[in-house]
């Protein structure tokens, strides 16, 4: 059984608690920045910056809302970044989480391949060619604690256990957030072990919010993979 | 707050306003969260749209400075439409009580007031009493000089039309909150207030809670689950910090600091001792001198004794009718009347309104003592922008301290829990904890006094053993705040001995025998041991969360106060879901005959009013123990500013006149004549409305924040928040610097233009509000381009607690 997040957007008010826990435990540093016109910093993920909350102010049906995104790799089921590299020792999951991990190994990749390869534009590379992004806090997980992330949320929109918990929650969620947004979804929930809970538009919080809105050349290798996959791999994934 | 944090998931609709609780109190909004998703309806009422309004089911906006326009409107809502308690507020509150003739409101003014002195003559609000001083009361609320006629005669005039006019709020979203808000009037359901210094910090601050107050009266949500008035404090400590009163005003327990007209403890102790003849009422403040002489026995020990007013003339008096707040004492420092300083725990260089006359006035100062974990902009004031080092001859030292992690002791959070800290890593260096550094300093006095001086008593008296091992005990100091038999003493049918802990300040005594160093948490360190470390997480039979095994709360550990208006004149539940304290009691042919209350700590545990066959008991207590008459106040006849709230514009306001009365400020604010005390009101120079606020990022000035790169990288810099209208009359882009200016001082920053402000329509008139965080200072980043909002603000505050009006004054924004 897989472990996933259930990242209920609804619930968070752009704190940025676990921005800062993630840097904290993983010891990043910080990056230096500007108030470029908005509370949203840094502007992007980084290599030294895997998690961000990402702020949008829209207005929608007549009234404003401000909207949070707490973005972080998803940890696909079947990653297209760990497809395009080909490399275990580079890219891996991890079997008893489902953590899509990288290792410096990342720097002997084609990295722009890789980037691009991700629906949802999330790995950031280092000048050497290093990849970095969440790696769902693994050691704390090995060890019964749960993601910084997700320790540090005051509200209760960052949820982590195993996948079938999360999911139940991310359903029962939906249930409720829909009573009063008929539009609210769950982003992906097959596919990624990090499901968002939204009450609107999934391109209002930003543009790699679902994989559906990118459009992605599809590398050989990926190709290669899809063609000789045999079919119950794909029947144990919808489970 | 009357109630507590967790309290907040019990309520069926939760007004946020006057504060951003999502911004500011992250940890807190998890029981707002709580309360919604089991339908509880948040709504957010703000100048600007915040992190807050971003989770609200009704965000409306208002003006800056017109809170009291605003929920008059809601006052008027509730009267007009019967949505009030009338049960509740018959019995409970002096609706009731008839007022004396005297009593008027004209022309903005109430009756008494004199404006040379700039004050009013409270003795024309009286009630009309009977022969032993007890006020006339129609209980049915009729009577035409009643309260409860008064206050909706007074509110009469907040029509939703003028107050939107005031506003800048669209009728159509006034009529939708006092529609929701107003609907827990109704019995069972219950509304809560969640406000801060959005509500404080202005020269109507107090009125401003006032309001609130009264209409949380009105429609019964006093002393339940889920309602109250819940102010948000802004430190972890500050309500410990208000609770021993580190304030000019007042003394340990909320008691008075005496009056140089105060010339013995006996006329002390009569002066501020309330009396009652009614026989119903608790008036539980008559105990006021035990409180004192307990006190007076903790700061003087076995040297206080009877024969010299246990040591009252060793203590400072202040001088009638002058009052020494922070505003004053600022003042005061800048005419040069105040030559030394500890700034202990502070950034005034930052955090005082009016910053700039602050730091001039640290440049006036021999000597300066600067108490802080690290060096900041007051220590180095002498370093600041437009400082010349060389014309200054402030000698500063600077002690460093402790941060509170370091420390072992308590802190009382909003919800007045006390709770045990203990050390976790050791203070770094040579930095020490505060409790150290003072018992340091007054060993040092001693040691001057030693040998006579200039009034040595109160030096040489003072008790100070509160060292373990040449250390600060934390444990020695909370046990002396909860306090002790002196010696072998008799209270209550109970014998202790001398140097038992006292076991609550129903046990205090005015004879000398008690000592305590603060009556309110007399029963927090008792022989049962250290209450406030108490961690059981068990809730109490009425399951609201209570934990009344969590730490310690004052007063006696009683969670919900005024929980006696929680309940009917039979102690049976307004509401039986999610009741309080409920009297369980034996009873036979329809009479209580046996006392028992259940839930949380009675407020008061006497036989409730009524028996269950409706007929009255004797025995009995009014619920509200604290006031003379035993009722909450509407009507409240000791204010500065008058017994009922009005709106008043700010002191710098962007119309000429108040349209809701002749008298366009508060007329007993108090206002500087300094140079630096300019302040311009409609005035084409600073012709857009201003106000301050913090961001979840940094803390207060920022001296723990702006050094730590994490948060730096989340909130780099001093910015300053307009609409995209204002941003295209100004032709200010996005993250342009810009100049804001006052007409005290000038703060560049960063503009955000944004969605979240948009103009407001007063009375016809398109006006711009801006917002400023205030957390910033020139020491970090080391640029020192990021200053103090506090440049800005005026000096000016609120009558009754001085708090300066830092939430709306009149600035101008340009590109540089």
């Amino acid at each position: 059984m897989s472990k996933s997040f259930f990242i209920d957007a609804t619930l968070c008010m752009g704190c940025r608690g676990c921005q800062v826990a993630c840097k904290q435990w993983h010891d990043l540093p910080a990056e230096e920045t500007q108030n470029l016109g908005t509370y949203q910093n840094p502007q992007d993920l980084s290599f030294d910056t895997y998690k961000l909350v990402r702020m949008r102010e829209e207005v929608i049906d007549g009234k404003l809302k401000w909207l949070f995104f707490p973005e972080q790799c998803r940890h696909c089921v079947e990653a297209p970044c760990l497809e395009t590299a080909g490399d275990p020792t580079a890219i891996f999951q991890d079997a008893a989480t489902g953590a899509i991990i990288y290792t410096a190994n990342t720097r002997n990749l084609n990295v722009d391949e890789i980037i691009e390869s991700c629906p949802y534009n999330i790995p950031r590379k280092a000048e050497d060619g290093t990849l970095a992004k969440c790696d769902m806090c693994l050691d704390r997980v090995q060890n019964g604690l749960q993601p910084a992330c997700v320790k540090t949320c005051p509200t209760g929109a960052m949820n982590f256990g195993d996948r079938n918990e999360m999911l139940a929650m991310a359903k029962d969620r939906l249930v409720a957030v829909k009573k009063n947004y008929s539009g609210a979804a769950l982003l992906d929930a097959d596919s990624v072990n990090v499901i968002y809970l939204i009450a609107f538009e999934p391109n209002l919080y930003h543009e790699f919010a679902v994989a559906s809105n990118a459009t992605l050349p599809i590398t050989r290798q990926m190709a290669l993979k899809r063609m000789f996959r045999p079919v119950t791999n794909r029947v144990s994934r919808l489970l | 707050m009357t109630n507590h944090w967790i309290d907040i998931k019990n309520s069926d609709c939760i007004l946020i306003m006057g504060s951003n609780a999502a911004e500011n109190h992250p940890v807190s909004f998890k029981y707002v969260t709580e309360a919604q998703k089991n339908g509880a309806k948040l709504i957010s009422v703000d100048p600007r749209f915040t992190r807050t309004s971003s989770k609200a089911d009704i965000y409306t906006s208002l003006r800056s400075g017109t809170d009291i326009a605003f929920l008059g409107g809601m006052m008027k809502y509730i009267l007009d439409n019967n949505l009030y308690n009338q049960e509740y507020v018959a019995a409970y509150t002096n609706g009731p009580f008839l007022v004396a003739e005297s009593f008027k409101f004209e022309d903005g003014l109430f009756s008494g007031y004199d404006k040379e002195k700039h004050k009013y003559d409270k003795s024309q609000w009286a009630f009309q009493t009977d022969g032993n001083g007890v006020p006339k009361m129609d209980r049915s609320l009729k009577d035409p000089r009643c309260v409860f006629q008064l206050l909706k005669k007074h509110f009469s005039r907040y029509n939703t039309k003028l107050v939107s006019d005031i506003t800048g709020t669209p009728e159509a979203d006034l009529l939708k909150v006092y529609k929701t808000y107003g609907a827990s009037g109704e019995k069972g359901k219950a509304a809560t207030i969640m406000y801060a210094m959005g509500w404080t910090q202005h020269t109507v601050g107090t009125q401003n809670i006032r309001t609130m107050a009264i209409i949380q009266l009105l429609l019964g949500n006093m002393g339940v689950a889920g309602g109250g008035v819940n102010a948000l404090r802004g430190e972890s400590n500050v309500q410990g910090s208000t609770d021993h009163c580190l304030l000019w005003h007042i003394w340990p327990g909320y008691l008075k600091t005496p009056r140089a007209s105060n010339v013995s403890l006996a006329a002390y102790n009569e002066k501020w001792t309330p009396q009652s003849s009614d026989p119903l009422s608790a008036n539980w403040w008559q105990n006021y001198p035990k409180y004192s002489v307990s006190l007076l026995k903790s700061f003087f020990g076995e040297t206080a004794t009877a024969e010299n007013d246990f040591g009252y003339e060793w203590l400072p008096k202040v001088d009638d009718g002058k009052a020494y707040s922070w505003l004053d004492l600022f003042d005061e420092m800048y005419k040069g009347t105040i030559k030394g300083f500890f700034a202990w725990g502070q950034n005034p260089a930052c955090s005082g309104s009016n910053a700039g006359k602050v730091r001039k006035a640290l440049a006036k100062l021999d000597w300066m003592v600067n108490v802080n974990i690290f060096d900041n902009e007051t220590g180095s004031f002498w370093e600041g922008p437009d400082m010349d080092p060389a014309a200054i001859n402030t000698e500063v030292f600077m002690l460093p301290a402790a941060v509170s992690v370091e420390k072992e002791g308590s802190i009382t959070n909003s919800g007045r829990w006390m709770q045990w800290r203990y050390q976790g890593p050791k203070p770094l260096g040579n930095s020490r904890p505060d409790g150290d550094i003072i018992l340091e300093l007054g060993n040092k006095l001693k040691e001057a006094y030693k040998d006579g001086g200039a009034f040595p008593e109160p030096i040489k008296n003072l008790k100070w053993d509160y060292f373990t091992d040449g250390q600060y005990d934390p444990h020695k100091v909370a046990k002396e705040i909860n306090g002790y038999f002196v010696k072998d003493t008799e209270v209550k049918g109970k014998t202790f001995k001398k140097g038992t802990l006292v076991p609550s300040f129903a046990y205090l005594l005015a004879d000398g025998s008690t000592s305590s160093a603060n009556w309110l948490y007399c029963n927090s360190y008792t022989e049962k041991g250290n209450m406030a470390a108490r961690r059981s997480q068990k809730d109490a039979p009425n399951n609201i969360g209570l934990y009344p095994e969590f730490s310690w709360c004052w007063p006696v550990n009683r969670r919900i106060i005024y929980n006696r208006a929680s309940v009917d004149l039979k102690g049976q539940p307004w509401d039986e879901k999610d009741w309080v304290v409920k009297f369980a009691g034996d009873s036979a042919n329809g009479k209580y005959v046996s006392k028992k209350w259940i839930g949380d700590v009675p407020d008061g545990g006497w036989y409730p009013q009524q028996n269950p066959d409706g007929s009255t008991r004797k025995d009995a207590k009014y619920a509200f123990i604290m006031r003379k008459h035993g009722h909450a106040q509407i009507f409240g006849p000791g204010r500065a500013d008058g017994p009922f709230p009005e709106h008043y514009e700010p002191l710098e306001c962007p119309i000429d006149k108040n349209m809701l009365n002749p008298q366009r400020v508060n007329p007993v604010a108090p206002v500087y004549g300094a140079d630096t005390d300019a302040f311009a009101t409609c005035d084409p120079r600073f012709p857009y409305v201003a106000t301050t606020y913090r961001v979840s990022e940094h803390w207060q000035t920022g001296l723990m924040t702006r050094t730590q790169s994490y948060l730096m990288e989340l909130q780099p810099q001093m910015f300053v928040e307009m609409s995209e209208a204002l941003a295209k009359l100004k032709e200010i882009a996005n993250g342009e610097r810009v100049m804001v200016s006052s007409a005290r001082g000038a703060v560049e920053c960063t503009a955000i233009v944004t969605k979240r402000f948009t103009p407001f329509k007063i009375a016809g008139a398109t006006i711009h509000q801006v917002g400023m965080p205030w957390n910033y200072g020139w020491r970090w980043p080391k640029t020192g381009k990021e200053d103090s909002a506090n440049l800005l603000t005026p000096s000016t505050g609120d009558p009754n607690t001085r708090i300066p009006e830092t939430k709306a004054f009149m600035v101008n924004v340009a590109r540089i």
